[in-house]
């Protein structure tokens, strides 16, 4: 089955390396297929920047995103710009210490930017947070798959608060689902 | 992985040794992972000043023996273009990437396009003939890239692998082969002439450095490779043999995924696009709807249209105005119907199907 999932948010928040991430997962852990594409323009940090990645048990054909089924919204602009024509079936997370606007379909709130400032201590890990929520949430890849992932892909050093921001983002996005 | 690093990995395999360049959008992060892995290789990775300069530090390459390369994209590949004849008549192996982008000119430097298809066919002056490549995965981007490198010694020739922002950016899936096949240029024999061809009318290569003192020009000239600017026979002789070695070669070059043979309709595309027609194909699972695929653009064979005996149409999505459209038309009676689109997104499954409805 064909999954399709958007990033969007500004530039330097890790968006296009949030999808390479789970692409990653998919294709090195999870045995699976899978396109990541970015929106390659001449944003500079700050500006609203797009990624996208597609999952699929078989060969990913078309390479582009037609109509994401999960969206994964970090900025008030990416919402703006990414996050308004949403199908009513779609999942949206959204960084709500960001966003302040609502999408008409599902949405599951992760206050991923102040738990990274509050309970971590670095913004920069806010992407691994809703990476870990979009896991726990969607089960798109497995969190094995993730961790895994995420530790190729993270500079050294800095593996154990990406684990951490990664458990975060589990236990925030159960808190949400479960109540 | 990325295309544009599949690529360069592909290059790597195959022996490359070295890189001559200027990076532009969207072919830079060639340059970068060649810049990164050459030297580690014993190879040489050199910026030079232009694209110009770029092209000419590549020949010179060649010339001691080294697969050599370079990768650009629209303006730069339009400032090579004087250089790449001199690559033609001087039988000189390089390969060439062009990850094209929008134009004329600066035009779109991020977007995807397909509009340099004839300029890398027809973009020197002169009669000619060269090989161009089109990748549509970041595996064939890394495979299409080796193999380059083969044809490129095979016929002596610059080959050209016609890629694009989208392939060239993308990230899926690449299996590294254990061992990539490498079919290097034939050596020049002891007593033959530099620019005497046998039946292959490909003559052997006398590398500088192997014991060989050979003038090399870019006037027409003769089989010692001196000038010989005015003498009709030796220039129609020359030039005729520089196009015929490629063009009646053309049938064995020729590489394509053939889907549905007796159908009717029948797509044909090249590089990205094929991945919208793959996802038609996909979507709609019609016996009367074919596909072919050309990994091997030029020289275009024409044979591959009859392997649809019962094809009435053609229809050809290009990232372009019909550059290959107008070729296929040349070779047949039957409709074709060019589906063009500029601006740099890929055609949309969905519309191609409309197409499709539409016809029936």
């Amino acid at each position: 089955m064909r999954t399709e999932i958007r990033f969007s948010g500004f530039g330097g928040q890790g968006i296009i390396l949030a999808a390479v991430i789970v692409g990653r997962a998919a294709v090195m852990y999870d045995n699976k297929y899978a396109v990541q594409t970015q929106v390659y323009g001449p944003e500079a940090r700050g500006g609203a920047s797009m990624s996208a990645v597609i999952i699929d048990d078989e060969p990913v054909l078309f390479p582009k995103v037609t109509s994401p089924d999960i969206y994964v919204i970090m900025s008030q602009e990416g919402f703006e710009k990414y996050g308004v024509s949403v199908s009513g079936g779609a999942i949206m997370l959204v960084d709500s210490s960001l966003v302040h606007s609502r999408p008409s379909c599902r949405c599951i709130e992760i206050p991923a930017t102040k738990e990274a400032r509050e309970s971590l201590g670095r913004d920069i890990v806010a992407n691994i947070i809703m990476l870990g929520a979009l896991v726990a949430a969607t089960g798109v890849v497995s969190r094995e798959a993730i961790e895994k992932a995420i530790l190729d892909s993270v500079p050294r050093g800095t593996e154990e608060l990406n684990l951490k921001a990664m458990k975060k983002g589990f236990e925030l996005a159960e808190k949400v689902m479960h109540g | 992985m990325q295309g544009n690093t599949a690529c360069a990995e592909g290059a790597l395999a195959a022996g490359c040794r070295f890189f001559g360049g200027y990076p532009i959008t969207p072919s830079t992060e060639i340059a970068e992972h060649m810049a990164l892995k050459l030297p580690k290789t014993g190879g040489v990775f050199i910026q030079m000043e232009d694209e110009i300069a770029g092209i000419a530090a590549v020949i010179g390459a060649s010339w001691t023996g080294a697969r050599a390369m370079t990768a650009t994209s629209g303006p730069g590949f339009s400032l090579m273009m004087e250089n790449l004849g001199f690559a033609v008549m001087t039988e000189t192996p390089c390969v060439v990437v062009n990850i094209q982008r929008g134009g004329p000119s600066t035009g779109q430097p991020t977007m995807a396009a397909q509009g340099d298809m004839l300029q890398c066919r027809f973009g020197s002056h002169g009669d000619y003939s060269v090989i161009a490549l089109s990748p549509a995965s970041v595996q064939e981007m890394y495979d299409l890239t080796a193999e380059a490198f083969n044809l490129a010694d095979r016929f002596r020739i610059p080959v050209f692998v016609m890629a694009d922002e989208i392939i060239g950016h993308m990230r899926e899936k690449l299996v590294v082969p254990d061992t990539v096949t490498r079919d290097d240029r034939i050596p020049l024999q002891k007593g033959n002439l530099p620019f005497r061809a046998g039946d292959s009318l490909v003559p052997g290569f006398p590398a500088f450095g192997k014991g060989y003192g050979v003038h090399v020009t870019g006037l027409t000239h003769d089989e010692r490779g001196y000038p010989c600017a005015t003498s009709p026979s030796v220039h129609e002789d020359l030039v005729t043999r520089l196009v015929n070695k490629v063009e009646s070669a053309r049938n064995t070059i020729a590489s394509c995924d053939v889907i549905n043979p007796d159908a009717q309709v029948v797509f044909i595309s090249y590089g990205a696009p094929s991945r919208a027609v793959e996802q038609v194909l996909h979507d709609i699972r019609r016996d009367d709807v074919g596909h072919l695929r050309l990994k091997v653009v030029w020289p275009f064979a024409e044979s591959l249209l009859s392997r649809f005996a019962n094809a009435e149409t053609f229809i050809v999505p290009e990232l372009n105005m019909g550059q290959i459209a107008r070729e296929i038309e040349r070779h047949t009676d039957r409709t074709v119907i060019p589906v063009p689109k500029l601006g740099g997104e890929l055609h949309n499954p969905s519309d191609l199907a409309r197409l499709l409805e539409e016809l029936a």
